[in-house]
């Protein structure tokens, strides 16, 4: 097959990677290094018999996200130290957060950035604390800093001058400028406080963060793994709890996610096999095929291919993220100013 | 894409491009190499026109693959062996994690390695292609692999990279058929491939006991010096890819290293001078 498909066959039934040849192999962790599922893989394939060879790369894996796992964590205390004096809730999102909560869904996963969430009419305190703690600015472009603190739901990206390590610090969840504009307050109400006193969010919001982070934010990179993510909270939170799915029903509601919410459990369904709740999930379904082909749109050597899916699906992240006139307007300054039109 | 599975040291490779010249090259000069048993390889090294267009026109090689960096330049075709070779540094350097890695080049004799490190025009690559003309085991030029655990030196004998007048200088030792094509004005100038000898690839699988740590420097009178545990611990941080990812398997197996392998600073005009002052040290070791 010449799409990534050899990855999600993997994670979906560890036991079918025994039948795979040398080269079936090569192409399976080339794909799974391009998509950084790799770590994911490692730990999903513990338990099953593979060559000596290949246990060695997985190995590696392994405790290559073992030592991204302590950074993490490591980078989040800053965080905390950094913000000691500001009384409100930090909230730690995405990787660092399942990570820092101990779910499924963090293990092994690689971590990039720290992202936290504070109320937005904290911004200046903890902006302020921030950059007298180390942290500097990225993008020193005036156009673009502005551009975030308009209409964005983060401030312009930090980094620490001697960890170099980013910090992404939002307010919400998506753009101003998105659709659907999800109860930033409620999330912040319902976040869960931590043994350190840090916050991550509450199970339904923590699993409608990463569908808003798939489908509402952007051009679907990385999306095999932002879904692995998905079947896992939800394979953690639903199988605990089948009340869960009413209670993640209501505050897709809440948060304007609710067609959002619908494809991510049909996709995960269809890829990794997580059991969904009928009645959120059905829907019309027409469009899905676009998407599992955009997702899977890698080859045997790690490389992009469908280009011209992967350009559409680029033209809809700004679609879904500003009015036409708006982007009109973003993309002549951009172009104006020579740079590439940037996310 | 074209093909071919490289091992070498422990370490195998897929070089996959979209040309066949540079895989024709690869294939004579690694030609005694052992296959990678399998076919299932560590890593992926991509060769691939950096636009569609530039496959044809004026011919430019990406160098891509599982690991890369964003601001990799590319290479004119005629230079498409030295990219396969960057590539798979690349690969090394950024995703191998079972060794710590020591930009250094490394020699055995007696089971015992001699490793030299040191800035680019120290003469550590030269000096190990000379050393294994006369008498030593060649181990590796780029990388020297210290063992996490074992503490010894294993082998990644990879084709020796001879750079600007050090090409010559090798010319007058070593058989014609071992060298590669020469490349002109590359990135890094001249750059002319060696074989390794015949024993280096044999033995590539033995590993060795380090006994003897150098920083040659090319260009000075000849003198020995000593330097301080903590001046050689930080510069070997810095000469080593791997030393932050690997966390504290890297800061045991470093300090075990400094405080164990006697260590000199070297200074030296010629190889027949090297060889003289490595002679002497060597017939003193414990």
């Amino acid at each position: 097959m010449r799409d990534a498909r050899p990855l999600v066959n993997a994670l979906r039934e560890p036991a079918s990677v025994e039948a795979l040849n040398g080269r079936q192999w090569t192409d399976l962790i080339s794909i799974a290094r391009a998509e950084s599922l790799i770590g994911s893989l490692a730990h999903r394939l513990k338990p099953v018999t593979v060559p000596d060879s290949v246990r060695a790369v997985l190995q590696d894996a392994i405790e290559a996200h073992d030592l991204a796992r302590q950074q993490a964590l490591w980078e989040a205390d800053c965080a905390r130290r950094a913000l000691a004096d500001y009384p409100g809730k930090i909230v730690l999102m995405k990787g660092t957060a399942y990570v820092a909560g101990n779910r499924a869904a963090g293990v092994g996963r690689s971590i990039g950035d720290l992202d936290i969430m504070v109320d937005r009419k904290d911004l200046p305190v903890v902006e302020a604390s921030l950059l007298d703690a180390g942290w500097e600015w990225v993008k020193p472009d005036p156009y673009d800093d502005q551009y975030y603190r308009d209409h964005m739901h983060e401030l312009p990206p930090l980094i620490h001058r001697e960890r170099d390590r980013m910090i992404d610090v939002h307010h919400t969840i998506l753009p101003l400028t998105a659709g659907p504009t999800p109860d930033a307050a409620a999330i912040l109400e319902s976040a869960v406080r931590l043994d350190d006193g840090l916050y991550v969010m509450a199970p339904a919001d923590m699993v409608l963060h990463s569908i808003a982070h798939l489908f509402a934010d952007g051009d679907l990179a990385g999306g095999l793994r932002n879904l692995w993510d998905i079947n896992h909270l939800l394979r953690e939170f639903c199988g605990a709890d089948q009340q869960f799915w009413n209670e993640l029903g209501a505050r897709a509601k809440v948060h304007g996610l609710g067609d959002e919410l619908a494809r991510a459990l049909r996709l995960a369904a269809s890829l990794y096999g997580t059991p969904v709740d009928q009645g959120l999930a059905d829907r019309s379904a027409s469009a899905d095929s676009f998407y599992i082909r955009r997702l899977l749109a890698r080859d045997g050597f790690g490389r992009e291919t469908r280009k011209f899916t992967r350009f559409a699906f680029y033209v809809r992240s700004h679609w879904l993220r500003m009015p036409p006139m708006m982007l009109a307007r973003h993309l002549w300054t951009k172009w104006r100013k020579g740079g590439k039109p940037s996310n | 894409m074209h093909r071919i599975s490289l091992k070498i040291g422990p370490a195998a490779f897929r070089i996959a491009s979209a040309w066949r010249q540079p895989l024709e090259q690869l294939k004579g000069l690694y030609q005694d190499y052992p296959v990678p048993t399998g076919d299932s390889v560590d890593f992926t090294v991509l060769l691939e026109p950096e636009k569609p267009w530039r496959r044809y026109i004026r011919p430019s090689v990406h160098i891509g693959g599982d690991f890369w960096l964003p601001d990799a330049a590319p290479l004119p075709l005629s230079q498409g062996l030295l990219a396969a070779e960057m590539g798979m540094n690349l690969q090394m350097a950024l995703g191998w994690r079972r060794h710590l890695l020591l930009h250094a080049s490394s020699v055995e004799k007696d089971g015992k390695a001699l490793v030299m490190t040191g800035l680019s025009g120290s003469g550590k690559s030269t000096l190990s292609a000379m050393l294994a003309e006369r008498g030593w085991r060649f181990m590796g030029d780029e990388f020297a692999l210290l063992g996490l655990d074992s503490g010894e030196i294993t082998a990644f004998p990879r084709l020796i990279s001879l750079k600007n007048q050090s090409i010559e200088a090798m010319q007058k030792v070593a058989p014609a058929n071992r060298f590669g094509p020469e490349m002109k004005a590359t990135p890094k100038g001249d750059i002319r491939h060696l074989v390794p000898p015949a024993n280096a690839i044999a033995k590539m699988d033995e590993p060795a006991k380090p006994a003897l740590l150098l920083f040659p420097r090319f260009g000075h009178a000849p003198e020995l010096r000593d330097m301080g545990k903590s001046e050689i611990f930080v510069r070997l941080t810095q000469a080593s890819t791997n030393y932050v990812a690997l966390g504290e398997a890297g800061f045991r197996a470093l300090t075990r290293f400094v405080d164990q392998v006697p260590t000199k600073a070297m200074d030296y005009q010629s190889a027949e001078q090297a060889e003289e002052l490595i002679d002497g040290l060597w017939s003193r070791l414990p």
